[in-house]
C-alpha cells in the first residue's frame, strides 16, 4: 500500500499543528462555534448527541496491521474502546472530547493518517473496491488513481469550501463494487480500444434525501486528465451550485437541473481550460504511486489444497464460513477472506480495540500485514493461502469475527443512527439487531440467500437505504421514531433506487415486516431468483399486500 | 490602525490602505428570497443591483477608490479619465459573473485593483473566482479579499491568487499572518505555484 514520504508525513504533521492551535483558539473563545465548525468538520470532528465524534479517513479503504493496531489502542485510550466503520470505509469514534482530538490527530500522524476532509463541505475520502488488486475480474487497479486524487484533493484551495460535500469513488472492475453511480463523481476504469486505460466519468449521484443515480459525462477520459476533468467538474460547481439551502447543494441538483447536456457543455467549456494544465498526471507519477500497489510476493501455489478439500467436506461450520466470507483471488491458492463484523445483535460495523488488535495481528500473519475496510462495513483480509483459512477462521471465531453472513440478510448495512447522530430522526442500529435476532438461524438465512437490507436513521442516507433491496429509514412522525421500507433498490453496474411500499411503522413491527416480505419472496421465487430478481420481476404490488394485510385476516 | 495584510513576493506584512471602499446604497427593492434566505439569481442571470442603486451610490471626486462591479460598468464613461490615471479599482461580489466586467474591461491589468467581497466566510466561490481572475484573464495586479475574512481561510486564499486581504475588523491581522503559511509543501498546483508536487521534486518510491 502507499507510503509516506518526507513531503505526505510533513504535510499531515502541519496539519496536526495547524488543527490544536484552531481547536486552542476555538476553547479560549477566540473562535466562534460557526466559525470553528466548518474547521472541525474538515478534521472529521462532530459535535453530536451525547459527545463529539471523530471520523478517520482510511483513504480508499486501505489499512496496515500497524495502523490498525494504532486504531484499536485509539480507541481504547481516547475512547470506550471500541469503534465504528463506516459506509465511506472509515472509521469512527463515537466517545472522544474535543479538548483530546489534537492529540488522537497526532497518535494518528505517527502511522501515516489522519482525519482530512472526512467531513464538510469539500473532497472527501476517495472510496473504491474492497477488493482493488486481488480482484479476478479486475480490469485495471485503480489504487495508484484513488491515491492520486487523495494528494491532489487534500486542501485544494479553489474547492476548500464548496456548497456541500463531493465525494468520488473510483472502480475498475466488471462487476462494480464501488457503487460510482451514488457518487458526485464516479470514475470507472476501462481498457480502451487502443489498449490504453481510459476512464468512463459519471456525474450527479448521491444517496441522502433525493436519491439520484449519476449521469455519464464522458464515455473516454484518458487518464492523464483525470485531476484536470475533475477540476472543471468542481468549478462548474462550486460557482454555480446552490448555497442557499442544504438540501439542494450537491451538484446531483445542479445537474438535474441545468440538465446532463448543458451541465456537460459547462464543463467541457472549463476543461477546454485545464486540459494539459500543470495537474495533468505524468507517466512518471503513474508509475512513482503504481509501485506502492505492486503485487504481493506470492508464493506459486497449486489451485487445490488438499488439507483445505477434508476439512471443508468434514467440517460443516468451516463450510458455511468458506461459502459466505471466502471471495475468489486472481492468484491460484490465494483467497481473498471477509471478516464479520455482524455478529447478530451487535451494532453493525463496531469493533472492539481487542478486535482490532486480533484482526491486525491476523493480517500479520496471513495477508502480508494489509487490510482493507468494505463500504458494507466489514473488514477485509485480501491474500490468504487456501492452506491457511482454517486456523484463521478458527482464530477469527474466537474474536466473533466469523459470522458466516457475508452477502446474507444479517449483513446489514448500517448508519450509527439515533443513537450516536444528532442528525438522525430515528435509532438504526436496535432495528438492525432486531432483524439479525428474527433471523437467527443460518440454516435459514443460507435458504433465503443474497440479499441486502440498508438501515439509514434519516435522509441524508449514510446507510445506503435508497439502493437496499430492502431499504429502511428512520423518519420523525410527531416526534416519534418511525420507519419507511422500500424494495427493489440496487448497487453495482444494474443499479436502482428502491420504491417505498407504504405508510410507515412502529420500531417493534420491524422484524414482523421483514418477515413478510421474505415470506412473499419464498413463496413466490424461481429457482436460483434472488430477492432483488424476484421484486424486479414482479414489482412491489405482492410484498406491499402481504405486509399491510391486517394479522387474522384472509391468508 | 489598518487591519489590512498584503503580501510582498513570499513575505506579508500588515500594511496601511490607500484605498477606499465605495459600497452601494442600501436597496429599496424588496429582497426574494426562499425558504426564508436572499436568492441568488447568478442561474437565472437576474441582476440584484437597481439601476437606483447605481444612481445613488456616492463616488469621492479624489483619491483611489474601489468600485462596485455594476457601478463600474454602468458608470464608466465618466470615471474613464480616473481610470487612464489608476484611481479606479473594482469589486465583485461572489455571485457577480467575471465575464460581465471582462466584456466592460477587456484588459484586466488596466486595473491597478481588484477586490472580491465574500459575505460569509464558508462561501467558497471567491477560490475560483481569485483562480479565473489569475489564469483564465491575466490579471497581474493587486486582488484583495474583504468581508467575512477570517486568517483560517487566508492560505486557501494566498493559493487562490489574492495578494491583500482586509481582514474583519474585530479580529486581529497581525495574528492572522501567522496562518498564511499553514502548510509549507502544497500537493496540487494552484495559482501561486502552478505545478504539483509531482513535477516539483522527484519522489523515491
Amino acid at each position: 500500500m502507499y507510503k509516506y514520504d518526507e513531503i505526505d508525513q510533513t504535510i499531515v504533521d502541519e496539519r496536526v499543528a495547524q488543527y490544536r492551535d484552531q481547536t486552542r483558539r476555538f476553547l479560549a473563545g477566540e473562535l466562534t462555534e460557526d466559525e470553528f465548525r466548518p474547521l472541525r468538520l474538515q478534521n472529521g470532528l462532530y459535535i453530536q448527541r451525547y459527545a463529539p465524534m471523530l471520523r478517520i479517513a482510511v483513504p480508499y479503504g486501505m489499512l496496515s496491521s500497524k495502523q490498525l493496531h494504532k486504531l484499536g489502542d485509539i480507541a481504547s485510550k481516547y475512547d470506550k474502546g471500541y469503534g465504528h466503520f463506516s459506509t465511506r470505509q472509515n472509521l469512527q469514534l463515537n466517545w472522544p472530547t474535543v479538548e483530546d482530538s489534537p492529540d488522537i490527530l497526532a497518535e494518528l500522524a505517527t502511522v501515516e493518517m489522519h482525519a482530512i476532509q472526512t467531513s464538510g463541505n469539500c473532497i472527501r475520502n476517495i472510496t473504491t473496491d474492497q477488493f482493488a488488486g486481488v480482484a479476478p475480474d479486475e480490469i485495471i487497479d485503480p489504487r495508484a488513481i484513488a491515491e492520486i486524487l487523495r494528494q491532489w484533493s487534500t486542501f485544494h484551495p479553489e474547492f476548500a469550501l464548496l456548497p456541500r460535500k463531493f465525494k468520488i469513488a473510483v472502480s475498475g472492475t466488471k462487476h462494480d463494487r464501488a457503487v460510482v453511480q451514488a457518487h458526485d463523481i464516479g470514475m470507472e476504469f476501462y481498457t480502451d480500444a487502443q489498449g490504453k486505460m481510459a476512464i468512463r466519468v459519471w456525474v450527479g449521484g448521491g444517496l441522502g434525501r433525493t436519491p439520484i443515480l449519476g449521469s455519464v459525462i464522458r464515455e473516454h477520459l484518458e487518464w492523464q486528465h483525470a485531476l484536470t476533468y475533475c477540476e472543471a467538474i468542481i468549478r462548474v460547481y462550486n460557482l454555480h451550485g446552490r448555497r442557499d439551502n442544504i438540501y439542494k447543494a450537491r451538484v446531483k441538483i445542479l445537474v438535474k437541473a441545468l440538465g446532463i447536456d448543458e451541465f456537460k457543455k459547462q464543463v467541457e467549456a472549463e476543461w477546454a481550460h485545464l486540459k494539459g494544465a500543470p495537474n495533468t498526471i505524468t507517466e512518471t507519477e503513474l508509475t512513482r504511486v503504481s509501485q506502492h500497489f505492486e503485487t504481493m510476493p506470492y508464493e506459486t501455489l497449486p489451485r487445490h489444497d488438499a488439507g483445505f478439500d477434508t476439512t471443508l467436506v468434514s467440517n460443516p461450520a468451516f463450510a458455511a464460513w468458506v461459502k459466505r466470507c471466502v471471495h475468489p483471488h486472481k492468484m491460484a491458492g490465494y483467497r481473498a477472506v471477509t471478516l464479520s463484523l455482524k455478529p447478530h445483535g451487535k451494532a453493525p460495523g463496531d469493533a472492539s480495540s481487542k478486535q482490532m488488535w486480533a484482526v491486525a495481528d491476523l493480517a500479520e500473519q496471513y495477508s502480508f500485514a494489509e487490510l482493507r475496510v468494505s463500504h458494507e462495513q466489514n473488514l477485509i483480509l485480501a491474500d490468504v493461502k487456501l492452506a491457511d483459512l482454517f486456523a484463521l477462521w478458527e482464530k477469527a471465531r474466537a474474536n466473533g469475527l466469523a459470522t458466516p453472513n457475508i452477502g446474507l440478510l444479517t449483513d446489514i448495512i448500517c448508519c450509527p443512527g439515533g443513537d450516536f447522530c444528532s442528525l438522525a430522526n430515528a435509532k438504526s442500529i436496535p432495528i438492525a439487531e432486531a432483524i439479525q435476532m428474527q433471523f437467527d438461524n443460518l440454516d435459514y438465512l443460507h435458504d433465503i440467500g443474497d440479499i441486502e437490507i440498508n438501515i439509514s436513521g434519516c435522509m441524508n442516507g449514510c446507510g445506503h437505504h435508497s439502493v437496499g433491496h430492502i431499504g429502511i429509514l428512520g423518519v420523525d412522525k410527531d416526534s416519534s421514531e418511525w420507519y419507511q421500507v422500500s424494495i427493489g433498490g440496487k448497487q453495482g453496474n444494474d443499479a436502482s433506487l428502491g420504491t417505498v411500499i407504504g405508510p410507515s411503522f412502529a420500531a417493534e413491527e420491524m422484524p414482523r415486516v421483514i418477515q413478510k416480505l421474505i415470506d412473499v419472496y419464498i413463496a413466490e421465487r424461481m429457482p436460483e431468483e434472488h430477492f432483488i430478481d424476484t421484486v424486479r420481476r414482479l414489482g412491489i404490488a405482492p410484498f406491499k399486500a402481504n405486509v399491510y394485510t391486517k394479522e387474522g385476516a384472509a391468508a | 490602525m489598518s487591519n489590512l495584510i498584503k503580501l510582498n513576493g513570499h513575505t506579508a506584512s500588515v500594511a496601511e490602505d490607500e484605498w477606499l471602499l465605495v459600497s452601494l446604497p442600501a436597496s429599496e427593492a424588496e429582497e426574494r428570497k426562499q425558504a426564508g434566505k436572499v436568492v441568488l439569481f447568478k442561474l437565472t442571470g437576474e441582476n440584484t443591483v437597481t439601476n437606483k442603486q447605481i444612481a445613488n451610490t456616492v463616488i469621492p471626486t479624489t483619491g483611489k477608490v474601489i468600485v462596485p462591479l455594476s457601478v463600474f460598468i454602468a458608470r464608466k464613461a465618466v470615471l474613464q479619465a480616473r481610470i487612464s490615471k489608476g484611481e479606479i479599482g473594482v469589486w465583485l461580489s461572489t455571485h457577480e459573473v467575471l465575464e460581465h466586467l471582462i466584456k466592460s474591461q477587456p484588459d484586466l491589468n488596466g486595473l491597478p485593483m481588484m477586490a472580491i467581497h465574500v459575505e460569509r466566510f464558508a462561501d467558497g466561490r471567491i477560490f475560483s473566482l481569485g483562480t479565473l481572475l489569475r489564469t483564465r484573464y491575466g490579471y497581474q495586479n493587486e486582488l484583495r479579499a474583504f468581508g467575512d475574512v477570517l486568517r483560517d481561510q487566508l492560505y486557501f486564499l494566498k493559493r487562490s491568487g489574492f495578494t491583500s486581504f482586509q481582514i474583519r475588523a474585530d479580529r486581529s491581522a497581525e495574528d492572522a499572518l501567522a496562518s498564511l503559511n499553514d502548510f509549507s509543501v502544497p500537493y496540487q498546483g494552484a495559482v501561486d505555484e502552478p505545478q504539483p508536487v509531482f513535477q516539483r521534486y522527484n519522489r523515491a518510491v
